[in-house]
């Protein structure tokens, strides 16, 4: 076996990965416990000492999508049986469904305001960082760190002059209003990686492309295009969960039709008091898309938090 | 790879024709490209800049649309520099700011060297630990509160676990000695991530010659950690605390969950404190005052710490 000074012991492996999967273990508990709590019935949800083995239940789930109120025993009997199983949870409690809850309109809400400022933000900065990287712009520096600085004001700090123009120019709590908003606000980050991603692909391809007769169109979106689309989908994927979790712009602007999930799931409450179990169900539902897409980013995840600052 | 490109590349080529239609120039497209992003700033983010400094050299309140707006010139900066209430709201965000990035470093770099030490299945865990920064700070926050519920909470009961002290008597978001520094320990289990990834990347640039050099020049591990990982790793860490110190300066979502600024004002951060005069109290020019001082004070200590961090890389 070849032995390098350089190369950790095994014992230091050992020592360092317990370490390490320690800090781990207690740091995703927080995690866990949101996800094993929207499993609980309220009644387990509260207990002490914590219940880590538990009966799951569906009720937070049908608490966090369905409104629901109370009715006296005579009424309830009057109704015959149940007719579905999430009916039969509910009257347990004495309770009846009316309708839906909102948090299906604010998730919704959350997706298309998040998808479509990413669209935009994505397609204005592949095109913004593409003229970066290969032409002359005048000030181009100058340019692209006012484009930077856009991100160090503090969003409470623009908040105050978008409230008042939103309402001049009737964008407060609509989607659009919210969609340009989140454009404006992911651009920095968008048009910075995707500067750094464009300049790592060699120029010589595009001139080969523009040597054949390409137009400097063909030759963007034929050739620098589909070599730029993994830098594109990771950058899409950042501006999305920026969307996602943004809670300052959505909690000021939104009140009712644009309101997104993050500023909605503090606001979910029970008949007597927080229900813990559908505020933890509104928050697995609206968290787990992210983990998996934090997994799937894993590569370029340096890359994204930073502006493109490190480069693996 | 490039093989395959040059066959697309030659497959795709346009007939003759199409070469006389020549498009538009390399400068027009340039200005096309870039300028629908420079407009979209110019709108978000500047006009609104302008109008918040217009705003705070007057008296306008957005729940008195009727009142007249009268010029008062600097009297909102006078008045907000020289209130006590600015500059503990500074205060908080300082002791926020300071031992966020003390404790997220600390924590952050040993992981990072931990993790550096490449044992087995060190890449998963590294994704599974960044996890929480990655996560909606309001939702996450807010349920942080449930944790921290005296009776029932499971940060109270793991501090019964280790230590004894009775889970009902102590209050991590009502107490006002005990709240900032939940405020402190719930940002910092968020972001400990991102020094950690930062970190990494540092560690990892190090090219391993040199540690092949310093152990023929018999120096001691302890002696190579100091003179080459952290003067090596120092820009990566140094950008990590540039990072975390605007976003910290800036910080709003988490905490307005976690505390709402309470007790008290304890917790009252600046951009907690700004919301309050601008959207509860609707004193608009004031507010924006608040507001402009706020982001030439982000502004100014970034600009100062970029140039510090050049010179380290430089060097």
């Amino acid at each position: 076996m070849s032995y390098s000074i350089t190369e950790p012991s095994s014992r230091q492996k050992w020592f360092a990965g317990i370490l390490v999967i320690g800090y781990a273990l207690l740091t995703l508990l927080p995690l866990a416990w949101i996800i094993a709590t929207g499993f609980k019935t309220p009644t387990d949800a509260i207990a002490y000492p914590p219940k880590v083995v538990f009966s799951p239940s569906l009720e937070g789930y049908v608490n966090l999508f369905t409104s629901r109120s109370r009715v006296t025993p005579e009424d309830l009997a009057a109704l015959g049986p149940p007719t579905t199983w999430y009916d039969a949870i509910v009257r347990q409690y004495d309770m009846v469904i009316n309708g839906p809850s909102r948090y299906g309109e604010r998730f919704m809400n959350s997706v298309i305001i998040g998808f479509g400022s990413t669209f935009l933000s994505v397609f204005l900065g592949t095109i913004a960082a593409y003229a970066f990287s290969r032409f002359k712009v005048p000030l181009k520096d100058d340019l692209l760190f006012f484009i930077l600085s856009t991100r160090m004001m503090p969003p409470i700090a623009v908040a105050i002059p978008i409230f008042l123009m939103y309402r001049q120019l009737g964008l407060s709590d609509t989607h659009l209003g919210m969609i340009l908003l989140y454009t404006a606000v992911n651009l920095s980050l968008s048009v910075w990686l995707l500067k750094g991603f464009i300049d790592e692909i060699p120029i010589e391809y595009e001139e080969a492309a523009l040597i054949d007769g390409y137009t400097r169109f063909q030759a963007f979106y034929k050739v620098v295009l589909p070599q730029a689309a993994t830098g594109i989908a990771s950058t899409a994927i950042f501006c999305l969960i920026f969307s996602w979790n943004e809670y300052a712009f959505a909690v000021l602007l939104t009140s009712g039709t644009a309101q997104t999930a993050p500023p909605f799931i503090p606001t979910i409450i029970g008949s007597g008091g927080k229900d813990w179990p559908a505020v933890a169900a509104g928050a697995t539902l609206f968290l787990l898309p992210i983990m998996i897409f934090t997994i799937l980013l894993r590569k370029h995840l340096l890359r994204g938090i930073t502006f493109g600052a490190v480069r693996k | 790879m490039s093989d395959h490109l040059a066959q697309r590349v030659a497959s795709a080529t346009p007939p003759k024709l199409a070469r006389r239609i020549r498009g538009v120039s390399d400068r027009t497209i340039a200005w096309l490209f870039v300028t629908p992003t420079i407009l979209l700033l110019l709108a978000v983010n500047i006009f609104p800049l302008i109008w918040t400094i217009r705003l705070s050299l007057t008296n306008f309140r957005t729940n008195r649309p009727n009142n007249p707006v009268e010029f008062v010139g600097i009297e909102n900066y006078r008045k907000i520099l020289t209130n006590p209430d600015t500059w503990a709201s500074l205060q908080a965000t300082a002791h926020f700011l300071i031992w966020t990035i003390v404790l997220q470093v600390v924590i952050g770099f040993t992981l990072a060297y931990l993790i550096n030490k490449k044992f087995r299945g060190n890449d998963l865990w590294t994704t599974l630990i960044v996890l929480p920064m990655m996560l909606s700070p309001a939702v996450v926050g807010n349920f942080w509160t449930f944790l921290y519920q005296p009776q029932i909470g499971l940060f109270n009961y793991f501090i019964e676990f280790i230590s004894g002290v009775d889970p009902a008597s102590f209050s991590m978001i009502g107490d006002v000695s005990l709240a900032p520094w939940t405020i402190v320990l719930v940002d910092t289990w968020m972001w400990t991530p991102f020094v950690m990834l930062i970190c990494l990347a540092g560690l990892r640039s190090i090219p391993p010659s040199i540690y092949e050099a310093a152990e023929c020049d018999r120096a001691s591990k302890w002696r190579q950690f100091w003179t080459i990982t952290l003067p090596m790793a120092l820009p990566f860490l140094m950008l990590a605390v540039l990072f975390r110190g605007i976003e910290n300066f800036k910080m709003f979502d988490l905490v307005v969950q976690l505390t709402g600024g309470g007790p008290g004002a304890t917790t009252l951060l600046t951009s907690i404190d700004l919301k309050r005069e601008a959207f509860e109290k609707w004193r608009t020019g004031f507010a924006s005052a608040y507001a402009v001082i706020l982001f030439v004070t982000v502004f100014g200590l970034a600009s100062i710490y970029v140039k510090a961090l050049n010179k380290v890389k430089d060097r």
